[in-house]
């Protein structure tokens, strides 16, 4: 074990990890994380606690990882390149050990001209495939990223993210390559909804013989709505929303549009449940928390197992 | 090149507003190439400031000088029997000739004229695109003549982000992903072994001032006392 956390135990016993997502507030109320929390307690292996995503400033991602431990959840606990240097970095990866966390998902983090702080100095010292080799030398080496020793090295399990559909998509599982001898356990893909594309990445890092070094966790997003469906063809980047799948929630009923998208859902859960390479599902249900408790029902993926 | 902007000109208006003499120095190499602080852009801020402050009943006298470099002591030369005369000087220089100018006479208020923006190329007259960040650790064999530091908005080094959107950058589908770029010409040059071995964090070498003295120079320096 080199973390001891759920979320790897769960992954080496070789059971289908089911992870799911927390954002933290726009401010001090404790109150949301918590009610948050509750919904994903017993339906998830471990859950993502953003770093100020869309660049707009949030609760720092370890204070409420803390609140999520406090909850009974285990925190993934998310850190992006935009904020900090590597002296930042890795104080907060100390610190994070030290209080409990164990899983830690390391990223580029979306450019601050999307945020709330447009005129931010972005940091980016390291990029996101440099951090996920950063945090495996303090933990396997013990040793800082300059070379000097820790008292003690922090136990982590590294994630990082991929996106099977950005282009050139023959780069795709290169980078994943990359990632994998930077020495990430687990990652965590962009929300998938052109599924040909998914099965022919999977292959390509099963080909490879990346899914014996690496846990693939397929990111799930449930559509809400056409207008969502929409947004994150035409709007997201990196993201890829084939036609059919608009077509789909259009032929519903008004009212049957956000059964239909968790419907779509559930259906790529099981589809990934068999699909060789894959070792779980990474269920994002943006602003949807309470959902969970529903979804997890119907992907048949409860009761979560206990190592 | 080094390219600048003018400044917005109320915003040197109100730099030298309790100034009576103004002489305002133009430099006649990047910033002259670039339409920023050249003799042209010296001759037009002098004819605002004077319509300016002749409309508000305050009247500036302006004087108007352009030297070759204004990073280069040897042109400042020129300007040393001329800036008594005067009690504040714009410099329409780039942020180092400016400071060598504040240098060369500290006694008198010293103000900017341009902004200085980016280390670029003439892409075409009137269009400036940034190249280069001046990091200190060129990574260009690496990345098939492409800047990862500058063109990339995260400045990555490990191939694009999740963010690439069909060849564009996620801040603008009017900016080429760097990343995408670079593969790409990489792959014609069937290089592509380049980036897919990690590049290790970067050694930033743009963090404190710098100064180089070029080998064969050393000792000639040492001579003044210059290490």
């Amino acid at each position: 074990m080199k973390s001891g956390s759920n979320l790897e135990k769960i992954l080496r016993a070789g059971h289908f990890a089911f992870t799911g997502e927390l954002g933290p507030p726009r401010g001090t109320n404790v109150a949301v994380v918590r009610e948050k929390a509750k919904h994903l307690v017993g339906m998830v292996d471990a859950v993502n606690i953003t770093d100020n995503q869309t660049a707009m400033v949030r609760m720092s991602s370890w204070a409420a990882s803390l609140i999520a431990i406090e909850e009974g959840l285990e925190p993934n606990y998310q850190m992006v390149c935009r904020d900090r240097n590597r002296l930042a970095m890795q104080a907060d990866i100390l610190g994070a050990s030290a209080l409990g966390i164990r899983n830690m998902l390391c990223l580029s983090g979306d450019h601050q001209q999307f945020g709330d702080h447009p005129q931010a100095k972005g940091v980016f010292d390291i990029d996101s495939t440099q951090l996920i080799g950063m945090v495996k030398k303090m933990r396997d080496e013990s040793k800082f990223l300059g070379g000097a020793d820790i008292d003690e090295p922090p136990k982590i399990f590294i994630g990082g993210a991929a996106n099977p559909f950005a282009e050139p998509h023959e780069w795709r599982v290169h980078r994943l390559a990359k990632k994998v001898r930077a020495g990430v356990d687990f990652v965590q893909t962009q929300c998938i909804y052109n599924m040909e594309r998914m099965r022919q990445w999977v292959k390509e890092s099963v080909d490879m013989g990346l899914t014996e070094k690496v846990y693939i966790l397929a990111g799930v997003t449930p559509m809400k709505s056409v207008g969502m469906a929409r947004y994150m063809q035409l709007k997201v980047p990196g993201m890829d929303v084939p036609n059919a799948i608009i077509k789909r929630l259009q032929g519903v009923d008004k009212k049957k549009v956000a059964d239909e998208g968790i419907k779509i859902a559930c259906e790529q859960i099981e589809e990934f449940k068999e699909m060789k390479g894959v070792a779980g599902v990474h269920l994002m249900p943006i602003e949807w928390e309470h959902k969970v408790p529903e979804i997890a029902e119907r992907a048949k993926v409860l009761p979560r197992p206990v190592v | 090149m080094i390219v600048a902007e003018r400044k917005p000109f109320e915003e040197v208006r109100a730099m030298v507003k309790d100034f009576k003499k103004v002489l305002t120095v133009g430099c006649g190499t990047c910033v002259a190439v670039c339409l920023a602080g050249g003799e042209k852009e010296v001759g037009v801020l002098n004819s605002e400031l004077k319509i300016a402050r002749r409309m508000e009943g305050s009247p500036i006298q302006t004087g108007g000088v352009t030297v070759e470099r204004q990073c280069d002591m040897e042109f400042l030369e020129e300007l040393d029997g001329i800036v008594d005369e005067y009690d504040a000087i714009i410099s329409m220089a780039c942020g180092a000739g400016i400071q060598f100018i504040a240098e060369r006479f500290p006694d008198i208020p010293v103000f900017p004229g341009v902004d200085t923006s980016f280390i670029g190329v003439n892409r075409e007259v009137g269009w400036y695109e940034e190249k280069c960040r001046a990091c200190g650790t060129c990574v260009l064999g690496m990345t098939a003549g492409i800047c990862p530091v500058t063109m990339c908005a995260k400045g990555l080094f490990n191939g694009p982000c999740g963010g690439t959107n069909k060849g564009s950058c996620e801040i603008n589908s009017d900016q080429p992903c760097a990343w995408h770029r670079i593969h790409e010409r990489l792959a014609k040059q069937n290089r592509l072994q380049n980036i897919l071995d990690i590049c290790p964090p970067n050694d930033w070498r743009n963090q404190t001032p710098r100064t180089i003295v070029q080998p064969g120079y050393k000792d000639r320096l040492a001579a003044f006392g210059i290490k």
